[in-house]
């Protein structure tokens, strides 16, 4: 890390240095992420039947996403430290506030009408829970004692059960492991992991009978997708189908009969990595997961690069959250996972998913580009 | 940076937070091998297997069905047709809302509840992802309303089905039958891929016994389907053959004569072409009207004709049982002169009742103080009873059932109609098996006069007179005289063809004694015979359906209706050079002269009159 410091230190000044670094962008990561929005345009284009209305709608919310982004890289990384409490607690009110708007409308409900436009509260605790939590530990000697856990633990299951009972079971595991991923990127000691892995096991019957009657279908069906191959186990069967009739090569660009014949639901949104697969084939998949391994690792990098505890924590946790969506959601599609809402980042089309990703690439950039030089 | 930044900010920390940045990244790369490795098993080895059902999927077999043959009389004139009509379809996966569907469906066009309820009884048992019909035969009117709104009614499409349908309704219900949606039971024994498409399957008459024939082939269309299974391309086809038409002997102006000959009565007429066997007329009074089976009859509709005391589903032609009463004294005076157990000339006395010998019980005649001394012809013309029993008595039921039997009495006829009945012709060893009692001399006594255990079918009576008048060359009725595809035109059912062997002058004794039922004064059918230019052989008959006791009086108008004789005639004409041969049942008419015969006259002669 030293050599990593003074390396950049001794960076002769230019005139493109100077520029990128007044724009606040990280160009590895701004590469990548461009990468992923492109494969996003292309696959969309064919897994919604070669409308181009979809994809003007996609562009426009990439485009507001990446505005958004480089708006947040420009933020000091103190500031949203500094208002990591506030904006957790703003978004815990609105979460409570669609709840309590649910009980009045009768029905599940996730958003919050404001007129002008329609706002997702739970969107924003994704981002606002992994600060509030790195804020409370980062002010604390690391690794966390047992008290602070205790608290950190709180902190996390608030916004994550408000979510899970509006209910929004994707958003809510997203929500969790990215408050367990500051956790753990805070030094949480090994055996206490693994007595939260057993006791999440133990929990099982428990968090069964709290679960939604759709929700036991989803974890049955994953269990068993063939008992109702025209019901419940029918995502998973025909996107297995998709998949796997792709091969190694894929049936190329277009070529999905799968989700062109309309045999694959949600074909653009959750499932679309199926049609991916299908297109593309096993090669298409590899490249892709490096494609987002990539993106991870200098998500990463910048973790191990970020100067003070609250970045660190912050940066690792957002870059293992958005391997969480990775994982989530191919696994889903794959059938190795249940099905809950989580779609691929970058590509799944729609949702305001993809702004708050790249919001978290904006804060991962500010991160990285407002180091002090220090000079030792 | 603050100062406790900098305290905190220790090369311990530094080391666990590079650590877990190392483990989370190897428990990256681990967990996204995982997934390489499942994708690995998907798209390699699982490959081929996914493959074909991804083709399965997008594939698929389409029935053509072919066009059901039309079913003709024998003039051409269609009995049998395919309409094609207008049906309102809901393939409930492509609505949003299935029950919000249907109401707005019931509100625009008014559809009874009664519909709305059998249509979500029907729903259930549907496939996933077909259609099937709300409405049937929309009219103009509906038609337009829909069409107006159709675009908030996904997943509800207005489809033009080919349905079958009878013009001549329940005159013809009982011969040309119907067709009705296929049950479940009948697909159990159907040739699977051959229905596969098809809804509707002959359920009676014509239409089921020829279904092989009026089917047709089915062909097959492999289409690129969507997953609501909407046809986007079709690939190969292999066009289906349609039916073959059907042409009928059966004469439908003779027909609706003879239907509405009837009357109110319940009954039967067969008529048949003598020379070829060529049914003409073949009715069963009262009939129904098979085009609501086509479509699906309601129950209640179904109950009342089930349950009604006239029985209109019931084929009397083919399958009503009757004692042949009075019309069976021809073959019985035939058969006498064929054992020579009498002769034409020998008279016998007839005293208006006979006692077997040591009995006390009187077996009547129906003309009481009797018919004095008659001879062969004068017991036809006058019907004699006491003439029959005394002949029956001398001939015995065994000569008696080997005679009748030649001339198809108690077996089925072969008509190519399926469910026909083969009625009864009593002996010895069938009373034995069936009452396990032995034949008493009584029994023979009144088989003699068409009473007793014989029951015969109004198509075998026809076909024993044509067979009669065909001078003992045996006539086998049949319906379907050519089976007509593009290509080639069949002959019908092959015609069991056998010659009973007769002695001329003994069959002209009792063809002269027919035919002075008609012509003669004293005949019983003699009503019939004003004006006509040709000459009818006849006989009448009357069945008793209430036992009368003995010393009572069978007064007709004093016992219900259903109690009262059924009336019968035989004949064929001309008596000459025999052409047409009519059987006529009319269910409690009382007297066969009165009621049966003018409606084998009237089918006689419009039948005679049109001929050349």
């Amino acid at each position: 890390m030293k050599t990593e410091n003074r390396h950049e230190h001794f960076e002769p000044p230019s005139l493109l240095g100077n520029l990128l670094r007044s724009l606040h962008i990280d160009i590895p990561l701004f590469i990548g992420l461009v990468l992923a929005a492109l494969l996003s345009f292309i696959i969309l284009y064919s897994a919604a039947g070669q409308e181009m209305a979809v994809l003007y709608r996609q562009a426009a919310r990439i485009g507001l996403a990446f505005a958004l982004m480089a708006a947040l890289a420009h933020v000091n990384p103190n500031q949203f430290k500094q208002y990591s409490t506030i904006l957790f607690s703003f978004g815990i009110i609105l979460l409570l506030a669609v709840l309590v708007m649910g009980e009045i409308g009768k029905g599940a409900q996730r958003w919050l009408d404001l007129g002008f436009f329609r706002f997702q509260p739970s969107e924003m605790i994704k981002l606002t829970t992994p600060m509030m939590v790195a804020r409370y530990l980062s002010e604390h000697r690391l690794p966390p004692k047992t008290g602070q856990l205790l608290i950190a633990s709180g902190l996390i299951l608030l916004p994550t059960l408000l979510i899970a009972k509006q209910p929004d079971l994707g958003t809510a595991i997203l929500v969790a492991s990215s408050g367990a991923g500051v956790l753990f990127f805070a030094g949480l000691s090994w055996a206490f992991i693994a007595a939260i892995i057993a006791a999440l096991a133990s929990l099982t019957p428990i968090i069964w009978h709290f679960m939604h009657g759709y929700q036991r279908d989803r974890v049955l069906t994953f269990l068993n997708p063939e008992a109702d191959p025209l019901g419940r186990g029918y995502h998973i069967i025909q996107s297995k189908i998709a998949i796997g009739s792709g091969g190694i090569y894929g049936k190329g660009w277009l070529g999905s009969t799968q989700s062109e014949l309309e045999f694959l639901p949600e074909s653009s949104t959750d499932f679309i990595f199926a049609v991916f697969a299908e297109e593309f084939g096993l090669f298409g998949c590899v490249g892709l997961l490096l494609l987002y391994l990539l993106i991870i690792a200098r998500c990463l990098h910048i973790a191990s690069q970020a100067q003070d505890t609250y970045c660190r924590l912050l940066a690792s946790s957002l870059a293992f959250t958005f391997f969480v969506y990775v994982f989530v959601n191919i696994g889903m599609v794959i059938g190795v996972l249940p099905v809950v809402g989580v779609p691929l980042p970058l590509i799944s089309y729609g949702g305001t998913s993809i702004v708050t990703l790249l919001a978290g690439f904006g804060i991962l950039m500010s991160i990285h580009t407002h180091k002090k030089r220090l000079s030792r | 940076m603050s100062n406790s930044f900098n305290i905190k900010n220790n090369v311990f920390e530094n080391r666990l937070f590079l650590n877990r940045i190392v483990a989370a990244f190897i428990t990256i790369i681990v967990l996204a091998s995982g997934l390489v490795v499942r994708l690995v098993y998907l798209q390699v080895v699982g490959h081929e297997h996914y493959a074909s059902l991804a083709k399965d999927n997008s594939i698929k077999i389409v029935p053509l069905v072919p066009t059901r043959g039309m079913i003709y009389d024998r003039k051409g004139k269609i009995l049998a047709e395919n309409r094609s009509s207008y049906s309102l379809e809901l393939t409930p996966e492509q609505m949003p809302d299935v029950d919000g569907t249907l109401k707005r469906l019931q509100k625009l066009l008014d559809i009874p509840d009664e519909t709305i309820e059998t249509y979500q009884k029907q729903r259930r048992r549907q496939k996933q992802f077909t259609s099937s019909p709300l409405l049937i035969g929309l009219n103009e009117l509906e038609l337009a309303k829909f069409a107006v709104v159709r675009p908030y009614f996904p997943g509800v499409d207005i489809r033009t089905r080919l349905v079958r349908h009878y013009p001549y309704g329940e005159i013809t219900s009982h011969v040309v039958g119907y067709v009705g949606r296929i049950s479940e039971t009948e697909l159990k024994d159907l040739p699977v891929a051959e229905y596969r498409g098809s809804s509707h399957i002959g359920k009676l008459g014509i239409e089921s016994s020829y279904e092989n024939a009026l089917h047709g082939k089915t062909g097959y269309a492999e289409i690129e389907t969507n997953v609501q299974a909407r046809p986007l391309n079709t690939l190969s086809e292999t066009m289906a053959t349609p039916g073959s038409d059907l042409h009928l002997t059966l004469d439908i102006d003779l027909q609706k004569t003879a239907y509405d000959a009837l009357e109110n009565y319940n009954g039967a007429v067969v008529a048949i072409d003598i020379k070829t066997g060529g049914v003409l007329v073949f009715v069963s009074r009262p009939g129904f009207d098979p085009n609501p089976f086509v479509v699906g009859i309601d129950n209640a509709t179904y109950q009342s004709l089930q349950n009604s005391d006239n029985q209109p589903l019931f084929n009397r032609a083919l399958r009503g049982l009757y004692p042949p009463g009075s019309t069976v004294k021809p073959f019985i005076a035939l058969a006498g002169l064929e054992y020579n157990t009498i002769s034409a000339q020998q008279k016998l006395f007839c005293p208006g009742y006979y006692q077997l010998p040591g009995a006390s019980h009187k077996y009547r005649d129906w003309k009481r103080g009797g018919h004095g001394s008659v001879n062969l012809n004068q017991a036809i013309t006058e019907s004699c009873d006491v003439y029959f029993y005394r002949l029956a008595s001398m001939l015995g039921i065994d000569n008696l059932h080997e005679f009748l039997q030649k001339f198809g009495f108690g077996e089925k006829t072969g008509i190519d109609l399926l469910g026909e009945k083969s009625g009864i012709l009593p002996s010895r060893e069938w009373k034995q098996q069936q009452k396990n009692r032995a034949w008493y001399p009584g029994d023979t006594l009144i088989t003699g006069i068409g009473q007793g255990y014989h029951q015969v079918t109004p198509l075998q009576l026809a076909r024993a007179t044509a067979t009669l008048a065909n001078r003992g060359n045996i006539v086998t009725p049949f319906l379907v005289d050519r089976l007509v595809t593009a290509q080639v035109s069949q002959p019908g059912p092959e015609i069991h063809q056998g010659v009973i062997p007769l002695k001329p002058e003994n069959l002209n004794n009792v063809i002269e004694g027919m035919v002075n039922v008609v012509h003669s004064q004293r005949g019983t059918a003699k009503g019939i015979n004003r004006g006509l230019k040709y000459i009818i052989a006849g006989k009448t008959g009357t069945a008793q359906v209430m036992g009368i006791k003995q010393n009572a009086r069978y007064n007709e108008n004093e016992i219900d209706f259903k109690y009262r004789d059924h009336a019968l005639f035989i004949a064929f004409a001309p008596a000459d050079n025999p052409q047409i041969a009519v059987a006529v049942i009319a269910e409690n008419g009382g007297h066969g002269g009165s009621v049966a015969a003018p409606i084998a006259g009237a089918v006689i002669k419009q039948y005679l009159s049109e001929q050349p």
